[in-house]
């Protein structure tokens, strides 16, 4: 079989990525700039034998969603900043209920309406902390179209396994960009469907200790009996005002993220072995990121890539163990400033920190990091 | 009713040069309203859609009042704000004048996503005149479908297709869920008959309380007609019984035009791209369909008012 080469964007790889993960049911909003996710999968899903709404607004596409998936179904909804933000109640009720679907955020600049047009990082912190009480987050942040399209897979994947809402960060940057990329052939990328229950109905618990990771969990109508509530619940989906069962509830949500930070943390790493200057960064601050670090090389300078694509949970052990072997770590950042905090978290050496930000808009270029990695030398 | 001499010596209080397309009906829905309300004081709200983008692109605005563009979803909430705080300021002799609130929506913002800010304000009584600006679909992201798209259209989200012939679903009946609130005014007028709509707005503004009027407007790009029709399509929207000029005052409904001969609903829909598709004889059935659906609305609204 001959290579498939495709001239995608972001947007449109993220579309395919779902396909290719056996996405049947999509319900959001148009919102300026990911729209074109779902005028993509309006077209794809109907095809495949799927499902695509247009719902009234973005809490009913998230609402639609975890319904959905709690029939069973592999679910994705696509938006940007002011509907990520009316999505937030509901994500915490994903996250509490267990429901796996990918919520795809397509970033632009804000707050409010902010730019529709143009692109931002600054929903990061909003992507962990934006839902009340304490809860699980992952999210993943493609760089470039062929990882808009994998990542994407593996977000399904994530949420199936993990039982939880993941989140595909991109931004207006990627999501508008066109570049090549090779379409990976059936089968050439894992996908992982959560099992099924195969215990007596009358044996079975919806929330039973073990299925909270990769353990089997039973859909909506497929003849398991279970309750589903935002309430904090026991194993049966009940809820509980009982001290141990909302203390076991609360643990297993956190543990999903903390017994398997191995697993989920993963960083691609450019001339880091000699790296005198690291330059951390993501998404499509770290094209500019990875640019400059090239240009630094060719002047000598010894500088390095430490790039996320799975920004939650954060790879503190990674940004930790990086901090101490270099002599200044840049953060480059389309926003004010957010990620940086979370380096200087793990900074357990005193290194110098340096943020290096842009937030008017326009892509952060290579020109401006070079000049922060140049002064860093200085 | 002010003539159209005395509304041409008022000046406008929304301004061109703004950026909306050529023939946008949005924008003169949004100028006749502020003529219509006089020489009063008026503070406007705009929910995000077309009329908000193109009309306060920094450092310009067309709109020659105090405006506020609120989230998508809340430009009712956001005037309920502004009009209990005058009420409040009024009270304690902060302000004397009288003003007037008036709050913009697009179909979007109104029927669907804005729908319970709506239903709120309207409930809870505020001496307000929300105006939604019905072009059918999502037409500032790029044509999706609303609950206001007509069935048959074709929009990016109910394309026409092998599978569907465009929109399978029929338009939602706004104006009576929010006749169904029982407040003082709700009309239904459109772009192309600017006496029409002056009089509704005139008439919402001096009964006080809240008030609702729904614009059709056509939109050029979203329905695919030559700019210049704009009033054209309204107006046949209106001879075709698709879009009755009616209005519901203290709960009495009257049809403020009937036209003498009702045309066949083809004539205004075979003059827009979104209903192109429908001219192939295979689709004569869904044709068929709406003509129905609009005899039996008229019908329905005819006995509403006879009651």
């Amino acid at each position: 079989m001959s290579k498939q080469i495709k001239l995608w964007q972001g947007n449109e790889a993220c579309a395919e990525g779902a396909m290719y993960a056996g996405c049947d049911f999509f319900g959001g909003y148009p919102i300026t700039p990911s729209t074109e996710v779902a005028e993509i999968l309006a077209s794809l899903l109907p095809k495949a034998g799927g499902k695509f709404i247009q719902m009234e607004d973005e809490i009913a596409g998230i609402g639609t969603i975890l319904g959905a998936a709690a029939a069973g179904a592999k679910s994705m909804t696509s938006t940007s900043g002011p509907g990520f933000s009316l999505m937030m109640e509901l994500l915490g009720y994903g996250c509490m209920a267990e429901i796996p679907c990918v919520i795809v955020n397509v970033q632009r600049a804000g707050p409010s309406t902010g730019l529709p047009t143009k692109g931002a990082q600054a929903d990061v912190m909003q992507t962990r902390w934006g839902t009340h009480g304490d809860h699980p987050t992952i999210a993943l942040c493609p760089s470039s179209i062929e990882e808009s399209f994998k990542l994407t897979v593996k977000a399904f994947n994530l949420a199936e396994k993990f039982r939880m809402p993941v989140i595909l960060l991109l931004d207006e940057f990627i999501g508008h960009m066109r570049e090549k990329m090779e379409v990976p052939r059936p089968g050439e990328l894992e996908i992982y469907n959560h099992p099924r229950p195969k215990v007596d109905p009358k044996e079975y618990q919806h929330y039973a200790d073990g299925s909270s990771v990769g353990g089997p969990y039973a859909a909506m109508g497929s003849g398991y009996r279970f309750n589903i509530t935002g309430l904090t619940h026991d194993k049966h989906g009940f809820p509980t005002a009982r001290l141990d069962e909302i203390q076991w509830k609360m643990d297993r949500l956190r543990d999903k993220i903390d017994r398997h930070l191995a697993e989920l943390t993963e960083v691609e790493e450019e001339f880091l072995d000699d790296a005198e200057i690291v330059i951390f960064s993501y998404g499509a601050a770290a094209r500019s990121s990875q640019q400059a670090v090239r240009q630094s090389r060719a002047k000598g300078i010894k500088a390095g890539l430490l790039r996320p694509t799975t920004i939650w949970p954060f790879p503190d052990r990674i940004v930790t163990d990086v901090l101490k072997k270099c002599r200044t770590m840049l953060v480059a950042e389309i926003s004010q400033g957010q990620l940086v905090y979370e380096v200087e978290r793990c900074n357990k050496s005193s290194t110098p920190v340096v943020p290096v930000l842009r937030y008017d808009g326009e892509m952060i270029t290579p020109a401006q990091i070079l000049k922060a990695v140049e002064e860093a030398q200085k | 009713m002010a003539n159209l001499k005395e509304l041409a010596a008022r000046g406008d209080k929304f301004t061109g040069g703004h950026r909306a397309c050529a023939g946008c009906g949005a924008t003169i829905v949004a100028r006749q309203a502020l003529l219509a309300a006089g020489d009063k004081p008026v503070v406007a709200t705009c929910a995000t859609g077309c009329l908000e983008v193109v009309s306060t692109i920094f450092p310009y605005t067309a709109w020659d009042v105090p405006f506020i563009h609120s989230a998508f979803e809340n430009s009712a909430a956001t005037i309920s704000g502004v009009e209990a705080a005058y009420k409040s300021l009024k009270r304690q002799g902060t302000v004397k004048e009288d003003i007037r609130f008036m709050a913009f929506g697009g179909d979007g913002g109104t029927y669907d996503i804005g729908l319970q800010a709506l239903s709120g304000a309207m409930e809870r009584g505020h001496n307000m005149l929300y105006i939604c600006y019905d072009n059918q679909a999502y037409m500032n992201t790029g044509i999706q479908r609303s609950s206001a798209t007509p069935k048959g259209s074709a929009t990016t989200t109910s394309p026409n297709g092998k599978k569907i012939p465009g929109k399978v679903q029929f338009r939602k009946n706004l104006t009576e869920i929010i006749a169904a609130h029982g407040i003082p005014y709700v009309a239904q007028s459109v772009v192309g008959n600017w006496s029409d709509f002056t009089k509704k707005v005139e008439k919402a503004l001096a009964k006080g309380g809240p008030a609702f009027i729904a614009v059709l407007q056509p939109c050029r790009l979203g329905w695919g007609y030559p700019p210049e029709l704009t009033a054209e399509m309204g107006r046949l929207a209106v001879d075709t019984n698709f879009w009755p000029l009616y209005e519901v005052e203290d709960g009495k409904y009257k049809i403020n035009y009937t036209p003498k001969e009702r045309k066949p609903i083809t004539e205004w829909l075979f003059q827009q791209e979104r209903f192109r598709h429908l001219k192939r004889p295979e689709n004569q059935a869904i044709l068929e369909e709406i003509q129905k659906d609009i005899d039996l609305r008229w019908e329905n609204l005819g006995k509403k008012c006879s009651q």
